[in-house]
């Protein structure tokens, strides 16, 4: 049985589309409860109870809202172009659950070990604005395609933040591979060998560059409800919406898993001695989410200007700075190598 | 050349307002909630409280209302018809009673105009219906009214009675 699905193809096929399936299925129910979870802590802050009605503490409330999103009636406007109206949603769900293939959960717990696989997690992102942009142009309404245009700009001026980032995480590391770089930050001191603290300002840079790129408060201004409605979603609902819903959250849980990854060392404990494990990047992961929902709830949405402002004027030469600093900073081999990883092992 | 306010700088790069913002936000995540289970807690309402109205009897039966139409004159939404004639023991009252709840705006005059306190405004505000038709009250459904809520109207027409 085991030869089977090491040794043919057919069972290389299967054992591959099992894992797919794996992941894809956890994920989406992990964001079940990441839905209800930033809605309780939403309206936590708010002093408000949150969903606390469908099930024990509300906690089947996404269930709830999936069986309503699925048996709701599909709109799909008379000017709309229909084939790229449908297929928008579509695009903007696939996406983010593609770029899951090169997340390793463990070490080695990933579906596939790509050596590019930043690269391609930063490809799918920058594809993921199609989705946007499809919707808003299909739908043949103002609110939309106005969104639409804003989401363009928006996630294009901040991928290229994100991108420099990167950068200086790939110097440092000497590989784009997820797996490289969790190992790169293993060491004698636990979270302190993790790339937060030499690439400290950079977290932070990455943080709301990831709240921009997801379109996530304070920088929801493609669906900035006061003036654009809904933005590029007005015109959908039923199983379209619940599919830019969840393409839309999927991509914020990767942007978690990007953070755990690239700053707070994946699976590695953070006190040397304790065992390294798949809990640990569940727990990172959750507690970058809950940085974003409390952003959420805290923050109040960001003028267009301001953000084209942020994104072109203060991100883009900080992070273009830092690739430079991190660049002479490894070259030279100084603060005992923490920018030059490869040298020390690793 | 604008000089370059560095404190202000420092402030923004230092993201001190957003440090403070989670600071506050925080201490709310594990503030008390003021929510309301709704259905099944209830907020306080006022004696005064103008919900859905009702017309009320006296202790022996007899219905209030004289059909004096002071409140069909005073109703500034003309929600309320009324037509009266003598009854057989020559008392005169109300044949028809009509409250159109759609247009009636709450707001308590025909309370306040009645010389009797035959209708008053009870403390139910949970009368939602399903059809628009379910809303236009009749006499038989504002005795009814009465009847179901007189209990919680005569304690709140007693606790108000002080200030009038």
């Amino acid at each position: 049985m085991y030869e089977f699905f090491t040794n043919t193809y057919f069972g290389i096929f299967l054992f591959i589309l099992g894992q797919c399936l794996a992941v894809t299925v956890c994920v989406l129910i992990s964001l079940a409860f990441l839905m209800y979870a930033d809605r309780k802590i939403w309206a936590a802050v708010q002093m408000r109870k949150g969903p606390n009605v469908v099930g024990a503490f509300g906690l089947l409330q996404s269930f709830a809202d999936f069986l309503k999103y699925i048996v709701k009636e599909v709109v799909i406007p008379a000017g709309a172009d229909k084939p790229v109206f449908l297929l928008a949603p579509l695009l903007a769900f696939i996406l983010p659950v593609i770029s899951w293939a090169v997340i390793p959960f463990n070490d080695g717990w990933v579906i596939s070990n790509l050596n590019v696989a930043i690269l391609y997690v930063f490809a799918i992102g920058s594809l993921e604005v199609y989705g946007v942009i499809m919707g808003g142009w299909a739908s043949n309404s103002k609110y939309p395609f106005l969104g639409s245009l804003r989401s363009a700009a928006q996630m294009i001026s901040y991928e290229v933040s994100i991108g420099f980032i990167i950068v200086g995480i790939i110097l440092s590391t000497g590989s784009m591979n997820f797996g490289d770089i969790v190992r790169a930050q293993d060491g004698n001191f636990g979270l302190f060998n993790w790339y937060w603290l030499p690439h400290f300002p950079m977290v932070f840079l990455f943080f709301i560059s990831a709240l921009a790129e997801t379109n996530r408060p304070p920088f929801d201004l493609p669906e900035a409800e006061a003036e654009l409605v809904a933005g590029y979603q007005v015109e959908y609902s039923s199983t379209p919406f619940l599919l830019f819903m969840i393409g839309e959250l999927m991509a914020v849980w990767l942007m978690c898993a990007l953070m755990t990854l690239l700053f707070f060392g994946g699976w590695l404990s953070p006190i040397p001695g304790i065992s390294d494990g798949i809990l640990w990047f569940l727990v990172k992961m959750f507690m970058v989410f809950f940085m974003f929902a409390m952003v959420k709830a805290i923050v109040p949405r960001y003028r267009y200007d301001q953000l084209m402002r942020i994104g072109w004027k203060i991100f883009l030469p900080l992070s273009l700075a830092w690739v430079v600093i991190v660049g002479l900073f490894a070259q030279y081999g100084l603060f005992a190598g923490a920018y030059a990883r490869w040298t020390v092992g690793g | 050349m604008s000089k370059i306010d560095y404190g202000r700088a420092a402030k923004y790069f230092l993201l001190l307002d957003f440090l403070k913002g989670f600071k506050l936000g925080f201490k709310y995540f594990f503030a008390p909630k003021s929510t309301l289970n709704y259905p099944h807690e209830k907020g306080y309402l006022s004696s005064r409280f103008r919900g859905e109205h009702a017309l009320r009897r006296y202790p022996n039966g007899e219905e209030r209302c004289i059909a004096c139409k002071l409140c069909e004159a005073v109703c500034p939404a003309q929600a309320i018809t009324i037509d009266a004639e003598p009854r057989e023991d020559g008392s005169r009252r109300t044949t028809r009673y009509d409250i159109d709840m759609t247009k009636c705006i709450y707001c308590g005059f025909c309370q306040e105009a009645c010389p009797v306190d035959a209708i008053v405004e009870g403390p139910n505000f949970e009368f939602s219906t399903e059809t628009r038709e379910e809303l236009f009250y009749d006499k038989t459904k504002l005795l009814e009214n009465g009847d179901r809520w007189e209990a919680e109207i005569a304690r709140n027409l007693e606790l108000d009675a002080p200030y009038r």
